[in-house]
């Protein structure tokens, strides 16, 4: 789920902290920069781990700040494609199940990788597993937002965000996500996680709906 | 800003929660506060105390990759059972693929039961 990604900047100190030591000021400055931000193929940074490499500094003319190539490593969100992860139910729309993970949000389930076979509840506004009870009746299993889900990464996409206008111009504000997961639940031990849990007890019938759903 | 190497390795989740413990506790200490970096390691921490990696030690994460070694599972698997042990024979199917042709039925009940000696289920 998490990843080290290594990089590569070059960092400006302004003179006004040149009082505290370079690595304090790179840290606090990488992180500012980066910290909570998605890099485009890379993932969501989260927090700094080292500094591998600092550089000569240089003070160019007309610019009192001094410039020092970085080497660092960078904690980064970024789930391998096939993984499984765990996470709450946002909301749920025609489109299919958003899923957040805390300090991520753009994860979405979409309709054709939900539990077969599901329907669109537009009362609850939820999407609903109609679990086969094999005598041709159907037991419902609501998703509901809140719950616990887990769910397979995959596909991730990447998206080019253009920077945002000054604060306090009317500029369309763009709302596109940099960068999105795709999952999916279509598969056995997928999905809610109570769904799942309640099968444990009796571990006779759980073994025989498995195959059911290999099949 | 230059990227050498996106993929330079892997980190558990009870890595990240050591490493942003620390930071979290270090920034309230100096009381500086840089948004988004708050922002971020509150919501991660939060996130990752609601899974096991709360109850894991460095110890008891290198007893376990140390007892599923004979299992020939790849690295991002041992990975994934670090961050989510698996306790059910389905769990299993999901985190090994082909893992009825990789793993026998003992293997399963085994790692189980590895699983649950070194990371005991959380009473909810």
């Amino acid at each position: 789920m998490f990843v080290l990604s290594e990089m590569k900047d070059v960092i400006r100190v302004t003179p006004e902290h040149f009082h505290q030591s370079l690595s304090e000021s790179i840290t606090t400055l990488l992180n500012r920069k980066l910290a909570n931000k998605v890099v485009l193929n890379v993932g969501l940074c989260i927090a700094l781990f080292d500094i591998t490499y600092i550089g000569h500094s240089y003070i160019f003319p007309g610019d009192g700040s001094s410039h020092t190539e970085v080497k660092f490593r960078y904690i980064v969100f970024r789930p391998i494609v096939e993984e499984i992860l765990i996470g709450k139910i946002r909301s749920c729309s025609r489109e299919g199940v958003h899923v957040t993970i805390g300090f991520f949000d753009d994860i979405l389930i979409p309709v054709n990788a939900l539990q077969h076979p599901s329907r669109f509840d537009e009362t609850d506004q939820a999407w609903v597993w109609e679990y086969p009870k094999g005598d041709g009746e159907k037991h419902d299993l609501f998703m509901d937002s809140g719950e616990s889900i887990r769910f397979r990464v995959t596909s991730e996409a990447f998206e080019e965000s253009l920077p945002t206008g000054p604060p306090g111009t009317e500029c369309p504000v763009q709302t596109i996500a940099p960068y999105r997961l795709i999952g999916g639940i279509n598969e056995p031990g997928l999905g809610l996680l109570s769904w799942w849990e309640s099968q444990e007890q009796d571990e006779d019938g759980d073994d025989n709906e498995d195959q059911e759903n290999d099949e | 800003m230059e990227t050498i190497n996106a993929h330079a390795a892997f980190l558990c989740n009870y890595e990240v929660m050591q490493i942003l413990q620390q930071l979290k506790d270090s920034t309230q200490k100096k009381h500086k506060r840089e948004g988004s970096l708050a922002t971020v390691t509150y919501e991660t921490v939060h996130y990752l105390q609601d899974t096991e990696c709360k109850n894991q030690s460095e110890q008891s994460i290198q007893k376990f990759l140390e007892a599923i070694k004979k299992f020939k599972l790849t690295k991002m698997e041992k990975l994934m059972m670090v961050n989510t042990p698996p306790r059910t024979e389905l769990e299993i199917q999901l985190i090994v693929q082909e893992s009825e042709e990789r793993l026998s039925e003992e293997d399963v009940r085994s790692i189980i039961d590895i699983v649950n000696e070194i990371f005991p289920a959380i009473a909810t």
